[in-house]
């Protein structure tokens, strides 16, 4: 990989071994991906921000790397483990590692968004370079809004905040934005989940970077959140095309694929909890949440992951209110995935209408889960 | 007998190991115990295997892109593997992974597709990623 002298500089150590480090990070990344240069960034987003996650050795790691590094572009994180206004029953030890995180990332300078959805909340022009380390938000930038990211991880795109750099190959260049891989499904999926569930067979099968999807229509915004959750919980694909035309390897998908794959993550007929947020909710998701259950009241507890900047803008226009009186609780600037709210002591088995949820309930949190759509959630939780 | 592999150099050094082989991607967030370095989702095929000094064999990694720091917080505890050796291509999260954790790290880019197929599980295992090449042993000595 040819670089600049600056480049060179920085992998060499003169702008301190943090960027040395970053450098280090880039160029293994651009020798794996074949990038002939590195390419300037507009925003990255970071994930590892859960102390669940990243653990003591994250925790040191990032304190250790933030004590030179700032960021060098528009720099967003994904959500943390919990809800800094409802720290109760959490353990200190959480608290403490989990705030010390908070603190390094505000440190180098990123802005704590707490969010996976970064596509929702913060925008950049169409066509720009980004590194986004988030696998929903990079399958999702890269297919619907017309930006360009490989499918990162927590630390290259940490070493892209900080260098503002990333490699320019694979999906960052327009040529290899096109599929070689065809997922051929025999019925048109209709769900959020049925879109989830796609997505996830599709992890699974396809190895290539980018897969296209024929027999389908195109997802709206909902549906193909839930389709980049889910291919980006299974696999290492980073982007989809629908419909796309060309030769193409073909696997065909049907509803047998469909129930299998439902089978595998949906393990209990029922829930003690309704989780609703892996991707978080926007409020695109929220004014869909709160159409739905008008006049009625979910008969369960009903948890909401959202972005508190989501919460405040669906409290000034009443949404956020009205699913409160619906029987909802809102869980600000967190995940269903790995947080401590959710844990095995408390919660036998979980409803949710998202297959990553479901995918790490099931893993990490060692919780059963009852996988159904969200309509009929309402239908049959709600009254 | 020793038999040599040639391969892609991801991330430079050398290294000796028992080979930990699979033909299935890991997640490394979700499937390994951070605390012991073993396998513990049961629907994998290292179901109970340490990767604790081996050379670990796989297609790539999967899923969660925080993957990278469950990896180098097994280099930080003693319990990350010798050398990785991808039999695909080798993904974003493993390679920046190693780079932090010194790992040497080879993938299988541009070499016959079955020319891992002769590394046995449990075999010894040289990865020399610097000379680009795999070297097989059943001798200990190696």
């Amino acid at each position: 990989m040819q670089l600049t002298r600056e480049e060179e500089k920085g992998l060499k150590g003169d702008y301190g071994s943090t960027m040395a480090m970053a450098y280090r990070i880039l160029v293994a990344i651009g020798e794996a991906t074949e990038a002939e240069r590195l390419t300037n960034i507009k925003w990255a987003h970071l994930s590892g921000v859960n102390y669940n996650t990243i653990g003591d050795a994250g925790v040191i790691f990032l304190e250790k790397f933030t004590k030179e590094a700032r960021v060098k572009v528009k720099t967003t994180i994904n959500p943390m483990g919990f809800d800094r206004t409802q720290p109760n029953r959490l353990s200190k030890n959480f608290l403490t590692k989990q705030m010390n995180i908070v603190n390094s990332y505000e440190r180098m300078g990123a802005v704590t968004s707490f969010t996976c959805i970064p596509y929702e909340l913060f925008s950049v022009p169409n066509g720009s370079t980004i590194s986004f380390a988030e696998s929903n938000a990079a399958i999702f930038s890269n297919s619907m809004l017309d930006l360009f990211t490989n499918k990162e991880s927590a630390l290259s795109a940490l070493a892209s905040s900080v260098t503002g750099k990333a490699p320019y190959s694979e999906l960052r260049k327009e040529g290899q934005r096109r599929a070689k891989f065809s997922i051929r499904s025999s019925f048109s999926p209709e769900t959020e989940l049925d879109w989830g569930l796609l997505g996830f067979f599709a992890g699974k099968v396809g190895t290539e970077s980018c897969i296209n999807f024929e027999g389908v229509f195109q997802p709206d915004l909902r549906r193909a959140k839930s389709l980049s959750a889910a291919l980006g919980t299974s696999g290492s694909c980073g982007m989809f095309t629908v419909n796309q035309g060309g030769e193409k390897e073909v696997v065909t998908y049907d509803p047998q694929d469909a129930k299998s794959v439902k089978d595998e993550l949906s393990t209990s007929e029922d829930g003690d909890v309704i989780i609703l947020g892996s991707p978080q909710l926007g409020m695109n998701d929220l004014s869909c949440l709160a159409s739905l259950v008008e006049g009625r009241k979910f008969k369960k507890r009903c948890m909401i992951f959202c972005a508190r900047t989501v919460h405040r803008n669906a409290s000034r226009i009443g949404i956020a209110d009205k699913l409160v009186k619906s029987g909802c609780r809102f869980i600000c600037d967190s995940c269903s995935c790995l947080t401590p709210l959710i844990s095995k002591k408390e919660t036998d088995s979980a409803i949710t209408n998202s297959i990553k949820a479901a995918y790490y309930l099931k893993h990490s949190n060692k919780v059963a889960v009852c996988l159904k759509d969200l309509k009929t959630i309402i239908k049959d939780h709600s009254q | 007998m020793n038999l040599v592999i040639k391969c892609r150099k991801i991330i430079g050094g050398s290294a000796l190991g028992q080979a930990l082989v699979t033909r299935q991607p890991i997640n490394f967030l979700t499937m390994l115990d951070p605390e012991t370095g073993i396998v513990h989702d049961s629907e994998h095929e290292l179901y109970g295997s340490s990767l604790k000094s081996k050379v670990l064999v796989f297609p790539n990694a999967i899923g969660s892109t925080v993957g990278a720091y469950a990896f180098y917080s097994l280099k930080v505890k003693g319990l990350a593997p010798e050398a990785v050796i991808c039999t695909n291509i080798i993904d974003i999260i493993t390679a920046s992974a190693c780079a932090i954790s010194d790992i040497p790290a080879v993938d299988m880019k541009g070499q016959p597709s079955d020319s891992t197929s002769l590394i046995k599980p449990g075999i010894r295992v040289l990865v020399d990623a610097d000379s680009r090449c795999i070297k097989l042993s059943k001798d200990i000595n190696l």
